[in-house]
């Protein structure tokens, strides 16, 4: 029997995601990709895989999955309500995010809400056995691509995993929460800035931005002070990367990510940070927003300092089990599994 | 012509040849393009350049994506420079693509009978004229696998419809302005619908998914119904034959 997850019951909108799809822009293919490229590397590195492997996704409400395995290693980062493991003859306990947990046949890991954010992630070690499609497993939902069946989980789909077992081995925790930053969003301006009239470019960077309903793996459209063109905003279509704000002729900017097209034809003031760009990969409707400017120099520096800081956080997992203790969480899953009551 | 430098946040800069769409310009582009794509192919994108994660061609520019935690702009920028002060060629090396059309009856080619009106043609001039157009890629966006292709015959230049169809099957054959376009899915459009490929744009089962690339040399040749039915058939199955159709 071969080992996977199963979905009991769907979330609202889980897909499976890595560092995305990387090379085929030119023939007009999306990257996809994570949304929040911090919260994969950490839940990746808390089950012992490469920072870029294929992960879940969780939008929202995450999904229920019944281990079809001997065991399984997993990790969920991300701001969730407590997700559960329920037990075939057991009562549901809570599962902490930011460490890893190991699970054994039968049990069901149901993920909790989102709360504070829009995505979190479940890395699971070894990973998923799903077909690499130009070159990544990025679901792009849009052309139906990638992933699992190029879209969404639904119930009953069962996730192929590439272990049987999860290796031996303490779990790990994350010493800290990860520190994405406060204060306004970083912003370089361009490709189309001179597009926009000097009134225009101070509105944006003077105003604060909702996020509007409109909001998804493409892009978030924000709400607020009309930004005024100055030479249209119509361009002769070009090349959006990621993060790229762009604003149509209603003068509202709307901050392109993940399954953003590969190119367009509307004016784009300013591109967020990489840096900030997990940041706002986050952001849920209603929450407000401001954007600062800042060189290009100065954003590669804060991107190199955050990929330190990655670093520093994996090198600093803490074993889950406390020095000199017992790891009681563990003992009470080897009871469950056991049906021994001490 | 003068190259300007544009910023795309701290992982990519765009390369404009130009504020308009000329072959010239064009030409420029996918030179760029070629030059980093070929020296990639040799293991040759040393130093700076190594950092170029890809380069994504437009009509009249270039976005080049880079790693920031391997160059910077400020090491990466004068290496491009220097590779456009040297004087960009096209590599002259493009691919020769040969797409089968079928132009009959209402249901592939629902807006023929009014462009022959439009451009005081019959449909069969239209066909015609969309037969001898020498088509050149130039740029693929807004769905994966869709490609503006260039180069229609001046006579058949149209506007876009005034009222865009919501709907319009996959592999449809349509022209708009100076353009001609192949839909690779069911989707919206505003174009006119002249024609129906059996081939499919996209298909996720070949090696290479997506058909056409930037720079391609496209040219259509007209099927029969008959013949169409036929390789649609291998294509949705999956075998079609694609060697006589594309020519390195």
């Amino acid at each position: 029997m071969t080992a996977a997850l199963k979905v009991v019951r769907p979330g609202l909108f889980d897909t499976v995601q890595d560092f995305g799809r990387i090379g085929f822009m030119a023939l007009g293919m999306p990257t996809a990709g994570a949304m929040d490229r911090i919260a994969l590397s950490l839940a990746n590195a808390l089950v012992g895989n490469p920072l870029d492997t294929a992960c879940i996704e969780i939008g929202v409400m995450g999904p229920d999955l019944l281990v079809e395995a001997d065991s399984v290693r997993i990790a969920l980062v991300g701001p969730l309500s407590p997700s559960l493991i329920d037990g075939p003859d057991a009562a549901p306990k809570p599962l902490e995010s930011d460490r890893s947990h190991l699970l054994k046949r039968g049990q069901i890991l149901k993920v909790g809400m989102i709360d504070g954010s829009s995505t979190a992630y479940l890395a699971i070690a070894g990973g998923l056995d799903l077909p690499v499609f130009m070159g990544s497993l990025s679901t792009y939902s849009r052309a139906g691509v990638g992933g699992f069946d190029g879209r969404k989980l639904a119930a009953d789909d069962v996730l192929a995993l590439k272990r049987d077992a999860a290796p031996a081995g303490d779990e790990r925790k994350l010493g800290s929460p990860f520190d994405y930053g406060k204060g306004p969003v970083r912003i370089i301006w361009g490709p189309q800035e001179e597009y926009f009239s000097a009134k225009g470019r101070k509105t944006f960077v003077e105003s604060e931005y909702t996020v509007s309903k409109e909001a998804d793996r493409m892009g978030i459209r924000l709400d607020g002070p009309v930004i005024e063109h100055e030479k249209g905003a119509d361009i002769i279509s070009d090349g959006i990367g990621p993060g790229a704000i762009q604003v149509p002729g209603a003068g509202l900017p709307i901050v392109l990510l993940g399954d953003r097209q590969t190119v367009g034809g509307y004016s784009k003031i300013a591109t967020v940070a990489s840096v900030d760009l997990p940041r706002f990969g986050r952001l849920l409707p209603g929450q407000t927003v401001r954007f600062q400017p800042i060189t290009v120099a100065e954003a590669e520096t804060l991107r190199r300092e955050q990929e330190q800081r990655l670093k520093n956080a994996i090198a600093g997992f803490q074993t889950a089990r406390p020095p000199g203790g017992i790891d009681l969480a563990k003992l009470y899953e080897v009871n469950l599994i056991d049906g021994v009551v001490f | 012509m003068s190259v300007r430098y544009l910023s795309c946040g701290d992982t990519a800069f765009t390369v404009e040849f130009g504020n308009e769409i000329s072959p010239a310009i064009n030409g420029q582009v996918m030179a760029l393009h070629a030059v980093i794509a070929d020296a990639r192919k040799a293991g040759k994108l040393a130093g700076p350049l190594a950092g170029i994660v890809e380069t994504v061609p437009t009509m009249r520019s270039l976005m080049v994506t880079y790693d920031p935690l391997s160059t910077t702009r400020a090491e990466l920028q004068p290496e491009i420079e220097a590779l456009v002060a040297k004087g960009l060629k096209a590599s002259g090396k493009t691919r020769q693509v040969t797409i089968p059309c079928c132009y009959d009856g209402e249901e592939f080619a629902p807006d023929l009978k009014d462009v022959a009106k439009a451009t005081k043609k019959t449909p069969d001039q239209v066909i015609e004229a969309h037969l001898k157009s020498a088509f050149k890629v130039y740029v693929l966006g807004f769905m994966p696998g869709l490609a503006y292709i260039a180069g229609l015959d001046p006579t058949l230049y149209l506007p876009r419809r005034s009222q865009p169809r919501v709907r319009l099957p996959r592999s449809t054959v349509a022209i708009a302005m100076d353009m001609t376009t192949i839909y690779p899915f069911e989707s919206p459009g505003g174009w006119h619908l002249i024609g129906r490929t059996p081939l499919m744009m996209f298909d996720q089962r070949q090696p290479q998914p997506v058909f056409l690339a930037p720079g391609d040399s496209v040219t259509f040749q007209r099927i029969d119904r008959k013949t169409f039915d036929r390789m649609a058939h291998d294509a949705e199955r999956g075998t079609l034959d694609w060697s006589k159709m594309v020519k390195a």
